[in-house]
């Protein structure tokens, strides 16, 4: 999995491995945020969120974003990303399966590295949008 | 202002402060920065985050294949997400710009890393208010937008690493009543 790609062989418009986890559960929440210290009731509290007219607790955005970017470590390598921003569409709740697919967008060198950019989505079982991101990776 | 008040000054009195659904956007706070805080960059932590995102990386478990592979532990991309955990209760970005998490969002969130991070580096860093604005909601009410901006250095002074967060706040539940 270490830089799995060289910066020769990346084309842009390639796509990045398309990685499928879940269905997601109340544990891999949990879990998260005890990684994370990410302790807000919304993401574990059943009676809190109810309260504020949520069906389920809700699946931390950065969860989601953090499994997406292994996209990227599994594309570039782990170490390589230069930068990664996401932008949170929708909510996701245990039981969803998400689908992360990626694509390079541009190749370039600069500060004596050899980098792609490119998007990211991340979607529901249904296809909806949960989040779009884009980022930027140093290749070897 | 002459005398705005900083983080560690302004805090004390935030926890009694009640706020109300009033939704004026304060811009006097943009540049309002906190303390220094800190955190070192644990292995034990690094594979639990991996573990929890469910990277199976050797990178992140195997110390003797990143070593060889990649001069050290790297980090997960959002692992700086972990050093919220080092800035509670002193300061929470939501407090002192009177955010209310409960009516809001995170709406976007971006990891600039300018160097390489490894286990076994400390990193300092402060958060900044680097914006605030707010703009016209999709269905109707004005939405409160903050963006927080967090600085990363390492023990040898090199910057590492820069994190924003854009935080929304929608209208007021109330107006729709």
């Amino acid at each position: 999995m270490a830089a799995a790609v060289g910066y020769d062989d990346v084309k842009v418009g390639d796509e990045l491995p398309r990685l499928v986890i879940g269905p997601l559960t109340r544990q891999d929440i949990v879990q998260y945020a005890g990684a994370a210290w990410d302790f807000s009731p919304l993401h574990y509290d059943q009676p809190f969120v109810e309260a504020a007219g949520l069906p389920n607790v809700v699946v931390m955005g950065m969860f989601t974003a953090g499994m997406a970017s292994r996209c990227i470590t599994d594309f570039a390598g782990a170490g390589q990303v230069r930068d990664y921003k996401v932008r949170f569409v929708a909510r996701l709740y245990p039981g969803d399966t998400i689908t992360c697919t990626g694509r390079v967008t541009r190749k370039f060198q600069a500060g004596g590295e050899r980098l792609v950019e490119g998007e990211l989505l991340v979607t529901n079982q249904k296809g909806e949008v949960a989040i779009s991101g884009s980022f930027r990776a140093a290749l070897g | 202002m002459a005398t705005r008040p900083t983080i560690a000054n302004w805090l004390p009195n935030c926890s009694d402060c009640k706020r109300t659904v009033e939704l004026v956007v304060d811009r006097s706070y943009i540049g309002l920065c906190s303390r220094t805080f800190t955190m070192p960059i644990e292995w034990g932590k690094v594979r639990e985050f991996a573990r929890a995102i469910k990277d199976p990386n050797p990178a992140y478990m195997d110390p003797e294949f990143a070593r060889r592979v990649h001069g050290g532990i790297p980090i997960p991309p959002t692992f700086l997400m972990t050093s919220m955990a080092w800035e509670i209760p002193e300061w929470e970005s939501g407090r002192v710009i009177q955010l209310d998490y409960g009516n809001g969002v995170h709406g976007e969130q971006e990891f600039e890393l300018l160097r390489p991070i490894f286990v076994g580096d400390v990193l300092s860093w402060t958060q900044r208010i680097a914006d605030i604005y707010e703009k016209a909601g999709a269905r109707g009410g004005l939405m409160k937008f903050a963006v927080i901006e967090g600085n990363y250095f390492n023990q040898r002074g090199e910057h590492v690493a820069i994190s924003r967060s854009v935080m929304i706040e929608f209208p007021p539940k109330a107006s729709a009543a």
